[in-house]
């Protein structure tokens, strides 16, 4: 057994309002840059619907992911090592800027500099990739809230799966008013355990992080052989067509490395999203990515998570080098509570055989809805379960989305978050709770309840347990003790070339950190002046807290008195 | 004047490509890319850019095996000079023709399509005169040695010994400097656009990703160490803002 941890996501579909909080906040974080203008690293789309890039999840179209071979080996669905050589020329099936949508701005300038006239004058819509007049006919959500359902809904790939899979005799997915249904679907990069982009890379330069297993892109190495786009089912590796350079969602791994949560996490007005570790094990993951019926691939997935009060596994996973913090935060973890103690969450698309970390608690509030609309108490047990096997469609469309087609997966996660319902509702109204509810779905009502406040009214710090790296770095103090000499490579030392030999997108980056959410906190509860040398001679006005005028607050004088 | 060509050029040539190349792996790997333009235009590159790539590597084998083989080892061999240049000249042309429309399929797509033309640097379009110049002038070699026949001029008794004197730190000038015209100019573009190489985005030929084949799929890296607080950041590549030429009339940099 080798353990290692993983920082993971759990999204609780039934809280999303579809705001696109996340994807706004997210963009002005990392993606508001020449180059990327179409990229989305969070997005958030209606399903059914197309998605983001359009119908990326057509993989006999993208080719993305894994598939098994007939003798039990994985291997890439876009092809084998010598293939992804020999097509590198000109990717095979490549996504085009017109799947995902030709980004634009307003030519604003028009509207305040345009003479005095009898008309109005009118901001048109500027291409941001020619710069050219353009007429906006798609983006990155353009089919939100079933816009233009009834005429391009059938073009949801898993609506082409539960039609196909349904076949002629029985009531398909249609997108008739009245029996349409909705829910969103937010997505970010899933950071798997057995990540296909990873393998597509000829250069190498996307690795998983071995600490908390967030997968990256090494943007000194990436070479632009775009084959990780193909490589990636869920289609979350975008080409920055300015730098040259495939990008990615980081799970925000500045701000995790210090302890917050991701920027879509902080800002999600739902509060949907949980962040914390899995342990799991690593030797474990190609088998489990490997067995034969695509519907145990979620039980597969599942067993690799480690239980983190297991003595054998705290054991397991202190020879590794893991700290009590970290090991400490896996017990604390909401990640895994909802995905392994409760069962509540599933992963997005199983069957690309990534093993994806971020995962979904599957909405439970197209079944309500409709039963609203009805006319039925919808809170009512007998009521909700008796729905959720009628309401066959929603079922079917979330399994093929969460559990590679299995229903009863998705049906017995349903009954779970009815009855939660159910059983709480008797709790509220002071009526007495009906102990049969929680043990009809195989929980006691002691882990009801707390399932209930982990989902319900769990606070910020129970919602993101994020162990930080000062952990890991006490335990290497003597390694880096060796190593400090090289700061001269960093921060205007002479190994910084901060711009330019070949215009913008040339010269070396510099390592990333949100330093000064530590060093700031530690500034406002010391009380002490701020020292001139924890601010390396500089004065970021942001983090003043007006204590004292700091060295570099004003200009030097010079010559004495003026 | 032969000796400055064929003397010191060769070395100035060799110095700006290894140096030229050490200095921009060591300064600039963040510029070191395809600078694929895939995702604007695909369907005229899907021709182009195979023909043009696949071209080119025959082309480099073929000059290689003209360059470096010596004629006696062919000779050795059993391999008559009639056979050996009826090959060369055979293969040589069809790779050289199928370069040559490939780059003009590119340079097609690249003029036509607006975002691919928008994304051409100064820098490319250098790149892409002496290229097609060395291409050009390479083939026209071929074709005087085909219109020749028998009479043809034998560059591995002029071109190639030179080639390889000037690895031996010895060069050869007399011989090179008996070749025709046709191998001096052709020559003389291609030690230009070796000199360029390194300053241009050919360089992504010098990361052929052949250990792709041999390493494992899965890549696990330790994070990297920060070295002191990076409170506040330089600007830096891949971070310019996003812009329209509504917003600004200049032309942006690094166009």
């Amino acid at each position: 057994m080798r353990v290692m941890a993983q920082m993971g996501m759990v999204m609780n579909l039934d809280k999303c309002i579809g705001c696109h909080t996340c994807s706004v906040t997210c963009k002005q974080a990392w993606t508001n840059r020449a180059g990327t203008e179409y990229v989305w690293f969070n997005n958030v789309e209606t399903r059914p619907g197309q998605g983001y890039p359009r119908r990326y999840e057509d993989q006999e179209k993208w080719r993305g992911g894994w598939v098994r071979t007939r003798r039990g080996r994985l291997t890439l669905r876009g092809g084998n090592r010598f293939r992804k050589l020999l097509t590198i020329f000109a990717s095979p099936v490549q996504p085009e800027l017109e799947d995902y949508y030709e980004p634009w701005t307003y030519d604003y300038k028009a509207l305040i500099e345009a003479p005095l006239g009898d008309d109005f004058p009118v901001a048109r819509p500027k291409s941001l990739i020619t710069g050219e007049d353009t007429k906006i006919t798609w983006s990155a959500n353009w089919d939100d809230d079933l816009g233009g359902a009834s005429e391009m809904g059938h073009l949801d790939p898993i609506v082409e799966a539960v039609n196909a899979a349904r076949g002629e005799a029985n009531e398909k997915i249609r997108f008739e008013f009245e029996k349409t249904f909705m829910f969103y679907l937010p997505r970010i990069c899933e950071h798997c355990l057995n990540p296909s982009c990873m393998a597509s890379c000829p250069s190498g330069a996307i690795y998983k992080r071995a600490e908390d297993g967030i997968v990256l892109v090494d943007q000194d190495r990436c070479r632009g052989w775009r084959q990780c786009i193909t490589g990636c089912p869920y289609k979350k590796i975008y080409f920055n067509h300015k730098s040259g350079k495939a990008e990615k969602c980081t799970f925000c791994y500045p701000r995790i490395e210090v302890g917050i949560p991701t920027v879509c996490s902080e800002t999600c007005v739902g509060r949907l999203r949980y962040l914390g570790l899995f342990l799991y094990d690593v030797d474990k993951v190609t088998a489990a990515a490997s067995v034969e019926d695509e519907k145990d691939l979620y039980e597969a997935q599942l067993d690799l998570l480690l239980d983190p009060n297991d003595p054998a596994v705290i054991r397991a996973a202190k020879e590794q080098g893991i700290p009590d913090d970290w090991l400490d935060a896996a017990r604390r973890s909401p990640v895994y509570a909802l995905a392994k103690v409760y069962k509540v969450a599933l992963p997005l698309h199983p069957e690309y055989r990534t093993m994806p970390m971020v995962w979904y608690v599957p909405p439970l509030s197209p079944i309500v809805d409709l039963l609203a609309k009805q006319g039925h108490d919808a809170e009512d047990r007998d009521t909700l379960f008796g729905a959720i096997d009628a309401l066959r469609i929603p079922v079917d469309y979330l399994a093929e989305l969460f559990t590679a087609g299995d229903t009863e997966v998705v049906t017995r996660v349903l009954q779970r978050l009815a009855a939660m319902r159910a059983y709480m509702r008797d709790v509220t109204l002071d009526r007495e709770p009906d102990a049969g509810i929680p043990a009809s779905v195989g929980l006691t009502e002691e882990s009801m309840r707390a399932m209930y406040r982990l989902m319900a009214i769990a606070k910020y710090e129970e919602r993101y347990v994020i162990p930080t790296v000062s952990a890991l770095d006490h335990q290497q103090k003597a390694h880096e003790l060796e190593e400090l000499a090289c700061s001269l490579d960093y921060d205007e030392g002479p190994g910084m070339y901060g711009s330019a030999a070949f215009g913008e997108a040339s010269g070396r980056p510099a390592p990333v950190a949100v330093e000064t959410f530590q060093a700031l906190r530690q500034r406002q509860t010391s009380g002490a002046e701020t020292s001139s040398s924890s601010l390396r001679g500089r004065v970021n006005l942001l983090n003043w807290d007006g204590n004292g005028s700091p060295e570099g607050l004003f200009p030097e004088a010079h010559g004495g008195d003026e | 004047m032969d000796v400055v060509l064929w003397g010191v050029l060769p070395y100035l040539t060799l110095a700006l490509l290894i140096g030229g190349t050490i200095w921009r792996y060591r300064f600039d790997k963040f510029g070191w890319t395809t600078r694929s333009s895939q995702l604007y235009e695909s369907r005229l590159l899907r021709i182009g850019s195979p023909l043009f790539h696949v071209g080119i590597l025959f082309v480099v084998v073929g000059h290689v095996g003209g360059l470096i083989v010596p004629e006696s080892l062919t000779d050795a061999l059993g391999i008559s000079e009639n056979l050996y240049h009826f090959n060369a000249l055979f293969f040589g042309s069809i790779a050289g023709f199928c370069t040559l429309a490939g780059i003009a399929i590119l340079i097609y797509r690249r003029r036509r399509t607006g975002p691919v033309f928008m994304a051409t640097t100064k820098n490319d379009k250098l790149m892409y005169v002496i290229l097609v110049a060395a291409i050009v002038l390479g083939l026209w070699t071929t074709v005087v040695s085909i219109g020749a026949g028998h009479a043809a001029h034998n560059y591995r008794e002029s071109v190639s010994p030179w080639f390889r004197s000037i690895f031996w730190l010895h060069p050869d000038v007399e011989s090179m400097a008996a070749a025709p015209i046709q191998f001096h100019i052709h020559t003389l573009v291609g030690m230009v656009l070796f000199a360029i190489w390194p300053f241009t985005r050919l360089v992504h030929a010098f990361t052929a990703p052949l250990h792709y084949l041999f390493r494992p799929y899965i890549v696990y890296r330790s994070r990297d160490e920060v070295a002191g607080s990076a409170a506040t950041r330089a600007s830096r590549p891949g971070w310019a803002p996003v812009g329209t030429a509504d917003r600004d009339h200049q032309p942006r940099e690094g166009r």
